[in-house]
């Protein structure tokens, strides 16, 4: 059973994974017996009623009543056991205890950023501490987005101009993926995040050192990790690749030919601009797509992106 | 039906695959009252928008409503209403194989139908010269709620969805104008009017919920 | 109907048996030949092998996608094609096979051909409704293609908003496309009903409508209450992206979500019209290879028509994780379950229809076994999915993606291709080569479980749908899953070529070599033009296997059906209209 479950499920990592698995592996087996009760059934009448001559007689059974209303009122009960157990699982996953630890979450194309209570802003990285629950607070910039932990076995969509909220308590400290599951477009796919377990007491350190680290670093160092972290590689090689977006190599200095027909010096401002406005001045060839990182990038680290790029002839 | 048929003249409306014309007037009547049902689902899908912006903002429709012209909306319930009742005596005259009749009649439901076009012609320009345009051309500003252009996506959406349709009506009947003048029907056959009929009908009932719906909200 | 008695019950008809030519020299497919008598033909039976070639290219076209996409899979990353590129594949995918091939493939295609076959009846109610359906169905057909050419569409086939409204590409063309598809849709339901209806033969009560007939007018009463939701649906995102009405954009004050509950309003009950002709198909076959009368008759019957029903109030399950109410999610979960149950009882009706049978596992039979099992694994999981918080794990992973292809392909196609090859006689007068049919039906079954198993476990392990780029754990998986798809595809082609085969070189079939009781069996093979060259008269239920042959043979004993046409032999039977109360 445990190895079973091993390969069909991600780990669980969060208090009510369990209980959705147990569902699951409740519907599983139930299935898998009828359904070898079924082939069994196909395969021995096949075999024992073949067909013997032409003129072969077979028996006028039109119907039975008894059996009929078996085979309608069992299912009925598995069905309403597997109603009542799944509305209960859920009614779990969708309210939230009080003193869950408010985390607000947005989500852009293509990146997830996560706002924590003292204005620190992570992009593709949530931290969390573990045996509390958390409540997210999610929202989305443009299109319909929807956020899920497999190994918490938590899910909902995050729209625009409306707030959802999942819930979750991480059972131990650890790493545990994030998708987008609601198609948004070119890389939907690489819409990935990270949700870092802490201890209780590791999280409150995060959360106090989060973002001084940067302080001391080399403007250039700063920037590459930057881009990163911030999800700007998703689109921007700095290889020269194509990818959604142009690549930063060779970018600084040279002259940018718009969708409009204008040409344009890649600057400091132009790149400034292409942070805070990306749509403002779109390079030929590519489509406006790039959500806006006002007010989650601070002068000082625009500047120090605008360093490492210079580095990248 | 214009499939020629060795059977006497009066049947060379009746196609091969019928066993004889209630057959296939009832079938084409069947046909008919099934096409209006997806009719009214389809229209139904705009009623069920409206309820939902509706129930979500109320005050919305009562403050846009005041921008339509309640006198020309109740001018145009009554053109149709109109011609819903001309349209029923054209049928009644093809019944009775009074063919000039029927022929007046097609006349005036089409004459009614054209008023009802124009009338809304002259709503539709009036709103256009003050910026009520759908969606997100829409540039007036003397309704004082940041959704008022849903409100009017849905009143051009609904109004002209119906106009389109009153639009094909005119078209059936000046095709059956054509048809009647060369004598095709007679009272033992008149299946298209009753048809095109029934759908006037429709078109008509649907202007009847459109009125109160959108003119009417205080 | 109601003068049809009238008449009868004034006159006493004289009945007698017509045993149809083994050999026709006269049929549908060499009377009015020629590539303008076929273009404007408004024989039902032209027009369902005009659907059934359109259908065809569309599958194949879909199909090629889909080999495409797993190719693409193999590795995560790129590949060959860009992420771009595969987002508009799969959406094209989805597109081509659910809304030109699956929609299309049972009603429009095997349904034109053998409905009016089946009552008895010389058309449809209104053959030139039926033509145009047809050109409707082209020319939405011809909006997608050129969508396709003019920037793509790469939305997905449930073409959400705002993203549909916003991306570049042409969306337009492509919703503009379906929208004028699901006119033909529309009016091939409406079209059957009224046939349905009104042109049965004499004798032919609702309780002795074929159970294929049953499973078609329940379908079609769905295509005409639900497509007319997704035409208006499709006509306001096309207004959205034509003028900007915001009625489903958030940007200018509208709901994206109203626009989930519109769509699938029409696309669950679709998948019911996608999947209950399948029912009706497989309820027919299993009979006639069993030779048995089917068991619980009116529970098959009624329970298509209480699918089409609850199939109508259970769209929300699309939208567990959407933000809609917990109430509302509660209520649609409920329903959801409700339709599982008419789905069990026609597995076990079939179940008991081959209990002390004589069954013949020819080509027909095999899929229909093919399909009681995979459509069973699709019921399963779609109990999985129902289940409120499971699916909240499930929800958009690829275990909906099996899930789906399970009910649809395990289940609508398989029925398709039973449907197939047991009328591809009736049509071409033709057998194929049995030996070939096996061999493919059987390289089809292991690739299908091939490439749709393992999407289970990666489902169920967190791999989301519509990803081109993905973790590794899940490439062994894919990569597993892609081969089955070739091995599925190699069936296909062995397929095309034995079916292509017996077109030009293939045995004569005779006119019912499967010794079916049902009616269009009672006719010669290829049909006549006009179907019967008698009136049928119907006096047993189409699935009596204990009563003789020739009492399935009946017509009017002074009719020609209205032709010219002379055929039959004198083996009288008379019978006076009585028994036909």
């Amino acid at each position: 059973m445990n190895r079973f479950s091993e390969f069909m499920l991600p780990p669980q990592k969060s208090t009510i994974a369990e209980g959705t698995d147990a569902l699951f592996h409740f519907i599983n087996i139930t299935s898998v017996i009828l359904l070898i009760g079924i082939t069994i059934a196909i395969v021995y009448f096949s075999w024992k009623y073949r067909r013997r001559s032409d003129n072969d007689v077979t028996p006028v059974i039109t119907h039975n009543s008894a059996l009929e209303i078996t085979w309608s009122v069992i299912p009925l009960i598995l069905v309403m056991i597997v109603f009542g157990w799944g509305l209960n699982g859920y009614v779990n996953l969708s309210t939230a205890p009080d003193d869950a630890y408010e985390i607000r979450v947005v989500g852009k194309s293509w990146l997830w950023e996560f706002h924590y209570e003292t204005g620190f802003v992570s992009v593709n990285e949530l931290h969390v501490p573990a045996d509390r629950p958390v409540k997210l607070v999610m929202s989305s910039d443009d299109v319909i987005h929807s956020f899920y932990i497999p190994d918490f076995r938590i899910k909902n969509d995050v729209l625009p101009n409306r707030y959802s909220t999942v819930w979750f308590e991480a059972m131990e400290p650890g790493e545990s993926v994030i998708f987008c599951t609601e198609y948004c477009g070119m890389a939907h796919s690489n819409m990935m995040a990270t949700t870092f377990v802490h201890t209780q007491e590791d999280f409150e350190t995060w959360l106090i050192t989060a973002g001084s680290a940067d302080d001391n670093m080399d403007p250039v160092e700063l920037g590459e990790q930057l881009v990163t972290r911030n999800a700007c590689t998703t689109c921007h090689s700095s290889d020269g690749t194509v990818l959604q977006g142009p690549s930063y190599q060779g970018l600084f200095g040279s002259e940018r030919v718009l969708e409009s027909g204008e040409t344009v010096i890649a600057d400091e401002n132009y790149i400034r601009e292409s942070i805070l406005e990306p749509n403002a001045k779109i390079v030929e060839g590519y489509q406006p797509v790039m959500p806006s990182y006002a007010g989650s990038l601070n002068d000082r680290q625009i500047d120090a992106i605008i360093e490492y790029i210079k580095t990248l002839e | 039906m214009s499939q020629p048929s060795a059977l006497e003249e009066k049947l060379d409306h009746l196609q091969h695959h019928f066993i004889d014309s209630d057959q296939q007037f009832e079938a084409s009547k069947m046909g008919m009252w099934v096409f209006l049902v997806t009719e009214i689902l389809f229209f139904g899908g705009l009623f069920v928008a409206y309820i939902a912006y509706r129930t979500w903002y109320p005050e919305l429709y009562m403050l846009a409503s005041t921008e339509l012209n309640t006198f020309w909306g109740a001018v145009n319930t009554a053109v149709l209403i109109g011609s819903s009742l001309t349209v029923a005596m054209a049928i009644r005259s093809a019944q009775l194989n009074q063919i000039k009749g029927l022929i007046i009649n097609l006349y005036i439901t089409i004459a009614l139908a054209c008023v009802f076009m124009v009338i809304k012609f002259f709503e539709y320009s009036h709103k256009f010269e003050i910026g009520i345009l759908p969606g997100s051309y829409y540039s007036y500003e003397g309704i004082a709620h940041e959704k008022a252009n849903i409100f009017f996506s849905i009143y051009y959406m609904m109004t002209g969805l119906h106009g389109v349709h009153v639009l094909i009506g005119i078209g059936l009947m000046i095709w059956l104008v054509v048809k009647a003048k060369k004598n095709v029907f007679h009272s033992g056959y008149y299946t298209p009017v009753e048809i095109t009929g029934l759908y006037w009908h429709l078109v008509d009932i649907i202007w009847i919920f459109l009125f109160p719906l959108l003119y009417l909200i205080d | 109907m109601a003068t049809n008695e009238a008449t009868t019950s004034i006159k006493k008809l004289q009945v007698r048996r017509f045993k149809p030519d083994e050999n026709p020299e006269k049929h549908y497919l060499n009377e009015e030949t020629g590539i303008w008598a076929w273009m404007t033909t408004v024989d039902h039976k032209k027009i369902g092998l005009m659907y059934l070639a359109s259908i065809t290219v569309f599958f194949f076209i879909g199909g090629m996608l889909a080999l495409l996409l797993r190719t693409e899979l193999l590795s995560p990353a790129r590949s060959f094609m860009d992420a771009d590129v595969y987002n508009q594949v799969f959406t094209l995918h989805g597109a081509i096979m659910i809304f030109f091939f699956l929609i299309p493939s049972v009603p429009a295609a095997l349904g034109n051909f053998v409905l009016p076959l089946q009552l008895g009846a010389k058309d449809v109610a209104f053959p030139r409704l039926n033509l145009a359906s047809y050109y409707i169905y082209v020319i939405g057909a011809l909006f997608t293609i050129f969508a396709i050419f003019t920037g793509g569409v790469d939305t997905g086939w449930t073409f959400y908003t705002p993203y549909s409204a916003t991306t570049s590409g042409n969306v337009m063309a492509m919703t503009f496309g379906v929208f004028v598809l699901g006119f033909s849709s529309i009016l091939t339901g409406l079209n059957f009903i009224v046939t349905i209806h009104k042109l049965r033969a004499p004798g032919l009560t609702w309780n002795k409508l074929p159970l294929n007939l049953w499973g078609l007018y329940a379908t079609s009463l769905i295509q005409v209450l639900a497509t007319p939701v997704l035409a208006i649906t499709l006509l306001l995102l096309t207004m959205e992206r034509l003028l900007g009405i915001g009625i489903f954009d958030p940007n200018l004050g509208g709901d994206p979500v109203l626009y989930q509950h519109f769509f699938w309003f029409y696309s669950h009950p679709a998948v019911y019209i996608m999947i209950v002709p399948g029912f009706g198909i497989i309820s027919e076959v299993i009979s006639t290879f069993s030779r048995k009368v089917i068991f619980g008759y009116w529970a098959i019957a009624l329970s298509s028509l209480a699918i089409a029903f609850i199939g109508f109030l259970v769209w929300g399950h699309h939208m567990f994780t959407a933000g809609q109410s917990s109430l509302a999610n509660m209520v649609f979960s409920f329903l959801t379950f409700l339709v599982g149950i008419p789905t069990g009882i026609k597995i076990f009706n079939w179940l008991a229809t081959m209990y002390k049978g004589s069954i013949d596992l020819k080509t027909p039979m095999l899929y229909a076994l093919v399909f009681l099992f995979l459509f069973t694994i699709g019921g399963f999981t779609g109990i999985m999915l129902g289940a409120l918080s499971v699916d909240i794990h499930l929800h958009d992973t690829y275990y909906v993606v099996a899930h789906f292809h399970y009910v649809m392909m395990g289940g609508m196609v398989m029925a398709f291709l039973a449907g197939l090859h047991y009328w591809w006689p009736k049509m071409f007068g033709k057998m194929y080569n049995e030996f070939w049919a096996r061999i493919s039906c059987g390289l089809i079954f292991v690739g299908f479980n091939m490439t749709f198993l393992p999407q289970f476990v990666m489902g169920a392990q967190g791999m989301p749908r519509r990803y081109f780029n993905y973790i590794d754990q899940f490439q062994p998986f894919h990569q597993f899953s892609t081969m089955g798809a070739y091995v599925m595809g190699i069936g296909f082609f062995i397929m095309a070529g034995y079916l292509f085969h017996s077109l030009r070189k293939g045995e004569r079939s005779g006119s019912n070599p499967w010794g079916s009781r049902a009616l269009e069996w009672q006719t010669s093979s290829p049909v006549p033009l006009h179907n019967f060259e008698h009136t049928p008269v119907i006096i047993n239920g189409p699935y009596d296997y204990h009563k003789p042959m020739s009492e399935f043979q009946l017509g009017i004993a002074t009719s020609h059906n209205g032709h010219d046409h002379h055929a039959g032999d004198n083996t009288d039977i008379s019978k006076t209209e009585k028994e036909q109360a």
